[in-house]
Order: structure tokens, then sequence, then C-alpha cells
């Protein structure tokens, strides 16, 4: 999807506290290199010091929910008229009463489309390894940095995450 | 910068004092999924009963017909109805905690939240059996969606009961895509932590590959900030078109322009005394009362003051009109409520919904777990009786004296209602053993960050108020 495949090679920093991470991410950004951060929990210090373009989603979830609207519309009138009944003295295509299905309509596309969204944006569902190193402990009480880098600046990725404060670090090198 | 060190990170969160760490939270999460102990398997066995007999009993009523339902003309709806209306009603609360105060930024939300969006799903999920029970023919209920069929027919988009199978049908699915999305980040923690294989290889599949990127959160948060978005109109939505079903009629009784409101008041009323009934076994069954505080059972609390207050309102305005209408059969149908053949429904309604209520005025009732446990119990039986008070004494007697009659609750009746609960607390034990029932990763958006040198950064407008130690004191005052 991308335009050059990233190698999974590279050098991966824990860290125990949050402070010392944004300070690796921004000494790691002024240095270069392209990074994958991981987080237990979203923090905005996380995203201020990573500095990337808002999520597309927020497009997926305003074409989808008008959609939704258009096809609630789309579906009541055309229903009405392909048997035209009348029910209650009220005309065929009783706008007022069709609100209600636009509406429901509007909020299940935008939901779906949100979520698909969220899919495509993300890459998910992941298969495979992925493209960088990754530990269980992320997920639980550290944050991570992932420096995506060929063998021959591992040594000075360590360097950085160590004077950091990275607790531990692990390298990527096949 | 680098004075005091470690200072900062011994601050700890207002609504959890006793969470020290980020892993703490994941290793009591993962408690729930490791021990289930007697209590629980108890629970399990009498909500499988309680189950079985509701199958049992529409099994009874599908062999031998729907005269076993005690249905007759004119009392067309009866139990089944009020019971529908219950079940989405109790929904309500879980959107609102989950969703309407995620936009408010309400931390206390965090640790409660997915047990009450589970509560949401498996209750619209009960809820959605009640218009097929009451069918005569349960197999045919697909007719209501508008698909092509050969008779070229559609449905009737102006009828209030098609209107309530799109609205029913779109927040189960809304509220099931938010619930799972939700849970994606915490699945994957779960992922990482469990030794049993077969748990592994599940919560691999679940998680979809979640990994806590920066990509990830990023896409995340804001998916999760629009669903919660969409979800808030939804949610009220739903129970005023629940409400046009009745108030879309010319019924005496049904046909007020207070339904919309009257109803979404009282579903959150009936749906916070649901959290708080399944909030306090589950405290004391699983020992969290680290994250089940004083403090939630206390806002809780409040909550259900506020819609009681409402409710009573709703109440009284209702009774208001009804005189000041002048209509003979609006003041008939609304004195008979309290005064004529049900008035011990109609009693029941009003002490249990807007009297019992009035007592958590007092702080220690509402951080009286006892207390505060039977109160919100019989708060779900007036809210049952509510809906059965607008239902069937409104049909029972109706224009014609000639048509009055009593309608009594027959034991199918009575088992397929025992059944609904079976049902759904079974489905929310067997979700507590094998899903993540607290947010791990949403818990940890509101203890303060592990900080190695630096004090916690100024608040900015969209940060939780009270992240920063100023903060702390703010919101504790």
């Amino acid at each position: 999807m991308m335009g050059t495949k990233r190698t999974r090679e590279g050098v991966l920093g824990l860290f125990q506290y949050l402070d010392t991470t944004t300070d690796a991410i921004r000494r790691l950004k002024q240095a270069g290199y392209e990074i994958t951060v991981y987080s237990p929990t979203p923090r905005h210090e996380l995203e201020e010091a990573i500095a990337e373009h808002e999520s597309p989603v927020r497009i997926f979830t305003l074409v989808g929910a008008f959609t939704g609207t258009a096809a609630g519309a789309a579906l009541a009138v055309w229903a009405s008229l392909d048997w035209p009944l009348i029910v209650g003295g009220k005309e065929i295509v009783s706008l007022p009463a069709f609100v209600v299905i636009m509406f429901e309509l509007t909020i299940l596309l935008g939901a779906l489309a949100t979520l698909f969204g969220l899919f495509a944006a993300a890459k998910l569902p992941r298969i495979g390894k992925g493209e960088a190193l990754y530990h269980p402990s992320l997920s639980a009480g550290n944050f991570g940095i992932f420096a995506h880098a060929p063998p021959a600046k591992h040594d000075e990725i360590r360097r950085i995450l160590e004077e950091s404060g990275s607790e531990e670090v692990l390298v990527e090198d096949a | 910068m680098a004075t005091e060190t470690h200072e900062a990170s011994q601050e700890r969160s207002i609504f959890h004092p006793e969470i020290g760490s980020y892993e703490e939270v994941n290793r009591d999460s993962a408690r729930f999924l490791t021990k289930p102990g007697p209590g629980y398997v108890a629970l399990l066995g009498l909500a499988l009963v309680m189950a079985g007999i509701g199958l049992f009993a529409w099994m009874w009523q599908i062999a031998f017909g729907m005269g076993l339902s005690g249905k007759q003309n004119p009392v067309g709806w009866t139990v089944y109805i009020t019971t529908f209306v219950f079940w989405v009603g109790i929904g309500h609360a879980g959107t609102l905690i989950s969703a309407i105060l995620l936009l408010f930024r309400a931390g206390w939300r965090q640790s409660i939240y997915r047990f009450a969006e589970a509560m949401t799903v498996f209750a619209v999920m009960t809820a959605g059996l009640f218009p097929i029970i009451h069918l005569g023919r349960p197999w045919t209920f697909y007719w209501l969606i508008p698909y092509p069929n050969q008779r070229e027919l559609w449905p009737n988009f102006r009828s209030p009961l098609l209107w309530d199978v799109f609205a029913v049908t779109t927040y189960l699915t809304v509220s099931s895509l938010f619930f799972y999305a939700g849970m994606i980040p915490d699945i994957a923690a779960a992922r990482d932590s469990t030794k049993v294989p077969w748990r592994k290889k599940f919560y691999t599949i679940l998680a979809l590959g979640w990994r806590g990127t920066h990509h990830e959160w990023k896409h995340w948060t804001r998916a999760y900030l629009f669903l919660a978005a969409l979800a808030t109109p939804l949610v009220l939505s739903v129970h005023s078109v629940v409400s046009w079903d009745f108030a879309i009629s010319i019924v005496p009784g049904w046909h007020a322009t207070i339904f919309a409101p009257y109803f979404v008041a009282g579903a959150i009323l009936s749906g916070v005394a649901m959290v708080v009934t399944l909030m306090v076994p589950i405290r004391k069954i699983f020992g969290i009362r680290a994250y089940f505080t004083d403090l939630h059972f206390d806002r809780l609390g409040k909550l259900l003051l506020l819609t009681s207050l409402i409710v009573g309102l709703a109440y009284g305005i209702e009774y208001f009109i009804a005189w000041y209408s002048g209509e003979l059969m609006e003041r008939d149908v609304f004195w008979d409520r309290l005064f004529g053949d049900y008035w011990w429904a109609g009693w029941t309604m009003v002490i249990a919904n807007v009297l019992v209520p009035q007592l958590l005025w007092s702080k220690r009732m509402r951080t009286n777990l006892n207390a505060f446990f039977v109160i919100s119990i019989i708060v779900n039986i007036g809210m049952w009786y509510e809906r059965f008070v607008i239902i069937v004494p409104t049909l029972a007697r109706s224009y014609q004296p000639w048509k009055f009659v009593n309608h009594q609750i027959t034991p199918v009746e009575a088992g397929i209602i025992i059944g609904s609960f079976g049902f759904f607390f079974l489905l929310f034990l067997v979700f507590l053993r094998y899903l993540p029932g607290i947010s791990t990763a949403e818990i940890k958006e509101v203890l303060p960050p592990p900080m190695r040198n630096r004090k916690l950064p100024p608040p900015r407008e969209e940060r939780y108020a009270y992240e920063t130690p100023a903060g702390y004191r703010e919101v504790a005052e």
C-alpha cells in the first residue's frame, strides 16, 4: 500500500516513564529516524511529540453518515412509490414520517463507515509479524519506541534510547 | 527541570486512589478471566435455570397458541411489549455512561463503562426477542425488514412500528460496534498476558493484531470519539421512537407530546438502576473495590436521583395535562391508573420510581451499597410497572365500557419474563468470564502517567481536568 516497503530491521527501546519516552521521541526524530511508538493507553504528550497529521477517519464518518441519510430517503420514497397505497389519508411520499428512517440510517452507515475507516487507516486486522518489533509488556505498563533502520545505525539508536532513559533495548537485525 | 524526582509519579487518581501503576490494572483485569469462584458458578446456574424456564414457556406458547399469553381484545399489547420497552430502556444508561459521558469527559465513567456497554448490548438483544415472542407466528418476523420479495410488497414506512425496527436494529448494531471497537486494545492486553493456549488463540483473533502503536491509537481515538458522537443522538432517538409506538396512536393516555422525553428519562432511570444492581454483586464477587469506588456509586446515585426527578415531573405533567385538556376519556384513563382496578400497579410505579429514590439525597445512602442495591432493585421493579401501567390498563379501559376487561398475567407470560432475565444474566456472566470486563486502556487514561523527571504538564482544554495535580484538587473539592 505504501510507496516503499519498510524493513523489519531496527531497534526497540522499552520505557517505564512517559517523560523519558517523549524525550527519546524528540531526539530520534531530530536525528531523522522513522519511528513507531507504542503505548498502553493513548496520551496527548506522545501525540504532541510525534506530531503527525490528523486521522482520516473523520472523512469516512462524514461520507458514511450522509450516504445513510440519502439511502434512508431513497429507500422510503422509492418503496412507497413502488406500491402506492394511501394509508390514513396521508401523502404517498410522507417526508416527516421518513425522517426517522433517514436519521437511523444516517447513524447506522456513519458508524459502520467509522469502523471501516478505523480498520483501513490503522491497517487492521494485521496479519503476520508487522513492520516493527513488539513486546508483550507494551500493552501493560511500558511505553516503547521502535526506530526503523538498517543494522549499521543500530548502535547510534541504542545510544540515544539509553541516554534518554530506556530501561531495556531490543534489536531486530534479521 | 529534573529537581523533584519521582514526586509527580506518586500522584494518585482521585477516581482510583488505590491503583498505583499501569501494570496493576492489567493484573486486576486478568483476574476476572481466571478465577470464577463459587459465587459466580451459583449465579451462572441460576441464570441457566431461569433462561430454561423462559425457553420452555415460549415453546409451550408456540405449541398451544397465543391464548396462553392472556392476550384478548382489546388488550392486544400486554406484558411482552411491557418487557420489550423495559429492556430497551435498560440499555440506555449503558450508552449514556459509555458515549455521552465520554463526550463530557467524565473521568468516573472509565472503570464502569465496559460493564454498562455490555449491559446495553445484552439488554437490547433481550429486548429484541420480545416483539418476536409477541408475534403469533414468530418465524415470520423477517417480514418487517424491507427486502425485495416476490410480491413486491414493502413495509409501511409511515408506521412507528417500522421506525422501531429501524431504531432498535440500528441501536443493537451501533452499540455492538462501539462495544467491540472499545474492547480491541483490552483484548490485545489479555492476549499478551494470558497463559492459557486456547485463550491466547481466541484473543489473538479478536484483537485483530492490535499493538498500541501511535498510528493505531491516533485512528482509534478518533473513531471512538465519532462512534460516541453518533451513539449519543441515537440513544435519545431510540426510546423516542419506542414512545411513538404509543404516542402516534390516538388512544387516550398514549397520545401525548411529552412521551419522547418522558420515555428517555425513564429509560435512563431504569438503566442506571440496573447498572447499580449489576455493579454491587460484581464488586463483592470479584473484589474490585479499587475500580468501583464509593465515588462511582455516589455519582451514579446522583444520576439516578436526577432522572427520578425528571420522571416524577413527567408523571405530574401527564396528570396535569389530562385534567387541563378537559377530555373526559383522557381524565378517566389517568384517574383509573391510580384509583381504578389497576391501582396497585399505578402506586407501585409512583412509589418505586419517584418516592423511594428520594432517599438518595443523602450521601450516606448513595455510598451504602446494601441500601443502594435495594433501592436499585425497587426502581427496576417500578420501571417495569411504569410500562405496564402505560400499556395494559390503558387498553383494558378504552372508550366503550362493554369492552372493559381485566388482564391477568398468565404463567406463560411470567415464565417468559423470568426467562428474559435469565437470558440477560447468562450473557452477562459469560461476558465477564471471557472478555475484559474492565477497560484497562481507558482506566489508564485517568491514572497519572509515570514520570521520572518532570511534573505533569499544565492542563489543556481537551485534556481531562484531573490529569494535573492542580486538577486533582479542583475535582476533589
